[in-house]
């Protein structure tokens, strides 16, 4: 089960809708789309036929935000397989965190997690480099040699912990304009969520748990504006989950600022009603909040305040969470279920155009990612996701690659399934299955 | 009912029940010889991850009296503190055979969590989870007003109670506001505004940060444990402070009628939230929340486990 099996020079996917549009067969040689055609028009008799009537046909996903947990927790997730999970949800990139263990703060720990994703094959592992040192908030980590290296990282994030210094913050938001990388950040003031377990409101003042409010997300938020304003900097927002976030961004963009901001699958379908269960696999950070903020982050995503979709996801072991709510770990796997939770919840408002720009294209510019993320057109890179829009199938964590199963939608019915996913022209998923 | 988890839970009807069968568990045990034999053969595990000695006793006197067996386990490696996990010790006691599993805690939830599981077949009783709930405290202090307030029979309907201090932290808080509005009562918190949670507006109570305009009228009057270390993180500013505002103290009692019933669920903080001479007061059911806490939680062991109402197969 290591390298994919030699696959066939060309793939003609025929008759797919490509962003739901007219019906084309699709040739794909090298890697590269090689040509796109009426349907039927296309042949050639050594190539493998991808039947696509009826399905969509999108540009391959990127995910901006990813906890593969190698090197350190290879128990709840490895490099394998959740780059294989992201080919099974449709992707073809994704952005490894950087809080791992060891942290990726160097360049030699962003090669490491580069190479393995390249033997793994599935997808591009894009390392996210640490803001800081063992994501400790003191001395910047090596943010120009992982920038310059083979890994050629371009986000840095202390994710799972804030960038609390605002003059650490703004020195990073400068020093990283060098090579044009951006900033990711993880909006929480520590003083006020110090144990905070779940979204500070009324059902955390019934349920006895100690809250995390909203304030201590947008104060962050609204700093970090101001922030990368004065120093004329990119700013990107990870996993903004609350309706004033949402306020604070159409702000930043009305001013015409270089801020970004990403939601979550989860944070756009649950609320914080689900911790009634105190099943801590509704155990998330930032927390699930209320139906006031999914209606507001679902709003935002459509009228393009947030820019982009990123799963946040958190593969943890069983141990982790099966346990009392207060000591479970945060978070929750995301990769497979993202495109299918998206159609569920803004589909509609967004169409096949906008899901493509949320989930790959956006995405990958911000990342700065240059062969991922294209439109789908002669001469582009043939990362390509095939996707049965009438398909719903029930949610199964057992069936998933890794070996975690922190899956909130375990047992839901959700539309849209992947059908094929190719990754430089070569097929990781088809039929719904992984290749290899 | 198989478990009791919540006193929101409860119904009217149940909650009538459960106090009903408290005062025929009464007067049963005025007796000279206390034990009954309904129980006997039934296991009763205390799982205790928090210390609470009151708490334990009370439901180990209550399981005695109804002749079950009682196991004691004192789990101090909880998984909180990275020792055998809450899952593990519940297969363990499964194992044990345990008829009904009384579970003290220190993370809110972790009672429902061994009762939704599937670890454990017995029934769930809980006896204190974090700052969520402590559904028999609510159920004695409901059984005490009754007792005082309507000759031991019905419900609390019309009944003022006024319940003072760290609401914000308190299970003991979260329950009998629940319980006291299924059982009709009209209950008023008091407290500085820190010490409630965001969100109580939506609470069945009436809120105030004030204690002199809320305690005329009061029928009850209930204090909250409030911990010394709160002003240490900016709950209030001084214990002083806290007890001028705050505390139950002699003059504030004089102005109230002499039927006035004062509850504390334990243990007090003399002088802080409640005043030294008012704990002793004649007005003062302090000691006798204890006993009722035996009685009730006698009638709570043996509607779960003895399966029926109190008519049916009564212990006589």
């Amino acid at each position: 089960m290591n390298q994919p099996a030699t696959q066939p020079e060309v793939t003609i996917i025929e008759g797919a809708r490509p962003l739901g549009g007219d019906p084309v067969d699709v040739v794909i040689r090298d890697g590269v789309i090689e040509s796109i055609r009426t349907p039927g028009d296309a042949s050639d008799p050594h190539a493998r036929i991808v039947r696509g009537e009826g399905l969509v046909l999108l540009p391959g996903l990127v995910d901006l935000h990813t906890h593969l947990r190698e090197p350190g927790r290879e128990d709840a997730e490895t490099i394998r397989t959740g780059s294989a999970a992201a080919a099974l949800g449709g992707f073809t990139a994704v952005h490894a965190m950087a809080n791992t263990s060891p942290v990726t703060d160097t360049a030699g720990v962003a090669i490491q997690v580069w190479r393995q994703g390249r033997a793994a094959g599935y997808v591009d592992v894009r390392p996210v480099g640490a803001v800081t040192v063992g994501l400790e908030g003191k001395r910047l980590a090596g943010l120009g040699a992982m920038a310059d290296s083979a890994a050629g990282v371009r986000v840095f994030s202390d994710d799972g912990r804030c960038v609390a210094d605002p003059l650490r913050m703004r020195r990073a938001l400068e020093y990283v304009k060098a090579f044009d990388g951006v900033i990711a950040q993880h909006a929480q003031d520590h003083r006020l969520t110090e144990n905070a377990q779940m979204h500070e409101g009324v059902v955390s003042a019934e349920l006895g748990l100690e809250g995390w409010p909203a304030a201590a997300e947008e104060s962050i938020i609204a700093r970090d504006i101001l922030l990368a304003d004065h120093v004329g900097s990119r700013l990107h927002i990870c996993h903004v989950s609350t309706a004033g976030s949402v306020e604070l961004i159409r702000f930043a963009k009305q001013r015409g600022l270089r801020v970004t901001a990403e939601v979550t699958p989860h944070h756009l379908m649950l609320t914080d009603e689900t911790a009634r269960t105190y099943d801590p696999v509704y155990k998330v950070n930032p927390p699930l909040r209320t139906q006031a903020d999914v209606d507001a982050l679902r709003a935002g995503l459509i009228d393009g305040t947030i820019d982009i979709v990123a799963t946040d996801h958190a593969p943890h072991t069983h141990d982790d969470k099966t346990c009392e709510w207060d000591v479970a770990a945060f978070g929750m796997l995301g990769l497979p279920t993202a495109l299918s939770v998206v159609i569920a919840t803004v589909g509609d408002g967004l169409g096949w155009d906008g899901i493509a720009d949320r989930m790959s294209t956006v995405p990958a510019r911000i990342g700065r990612m240059t062969d991922q993320g294209r439109p789908i057109a002669i001469g582009e890179p043939a990362n390509l996701t095939l996707v049965d829009p009438d398909a719903r199938w029930i949610v199964r964590a057992a069936d998933f690659p890794g070996p975690s199963r922190n899956c909130p939608y375990e047992g839901m019915e959700l539309p849209g399934k992947v059908v094929a996913t190719f990754y430089r022209g070569t097929a990781t998923v088809l039929d719904g299955e992984l290749q290899w | 009912m198989k478990h009791l988890l919540n006193a929101h839970d409860l119904s009217h009807e149940e909650a009538v029940l459960i106090l009903d069968t408290a005062a025929e568990m009464e007067t049963l045990t005025d007796r000279s010889v206390k034990k009954l034999p309904a129980l006997r053969g039934r296991t009763v595990v205390n799982l205790f991850f928090e210390d609470s000695t009151r708490t334990r006793i009370s439901f180990e006197a209550a399981a005695k009296r109804l002749s079950a067996d009682v196991i004691n386990f004192a789990a101090k490696g909880s998984s909180v503190s990275k020792g055998e996990s809450l899952k593990d010790t519940a297969l363990t006691l499964q194992a044990m055979g345990a008829d009904a599993i009384v579970i003290r805690h220190s993370a809110s939830g972790a009672p429902q969590q061994l009762a939704s599981s599937g670890w454990v077949d017995g029934s769930v009783i809980n006896a204190g989870d974090g700052r969520h709930q402590h559904p028999t405290q609510a159920l004695l202090d409901a059984y005490t007003m009754r007792k005082h307030l309507r000759n031991n029979t019905g419900d609390l309907e019309g009944v003022k109670v006024t319940i003072i201090g760290d609401v914000l932290h308190s299970r003991v808080a979260r329950s009998n506001v629940q319980l006291l509005h299924t059982l009709g009562a009209d209950v008023t918190l008091v407290a500085p505004p820190t010490l409630l949670p965001v969100g109580v507006q939506t609470w069945p109570a009436t809120v105030s940060y004030d204690l002199d305009e809320s305690l005329p009228g009061s029928d009850v009057v209930m204090c909250l444990r409030v911990q010394r270390e709160r002003m240490n993180e900016a709950f209030f500013p001084t214990e002083r402070e806290f007890s001028l505002r705050y505390g139950f103290d002699s003059e504030r009692l004089a102005r109230l009628s002499d039927d006035v019933v004062v509850m504390h669920p334990g243990p007090m903080n003399r002088g802080l939230e409640i005043g030294d001479a008012v704990a002793d007061s004649p007005q003062s059911v302090i000691v006798e929340q204890v006993a009722n806490g035996v009685t009730v939680r006698m009638a709570v062991l043996y509607l779960l486990l003895g399966g029926g109402p109190a008519d049916e197969g009564t212990p006589r």
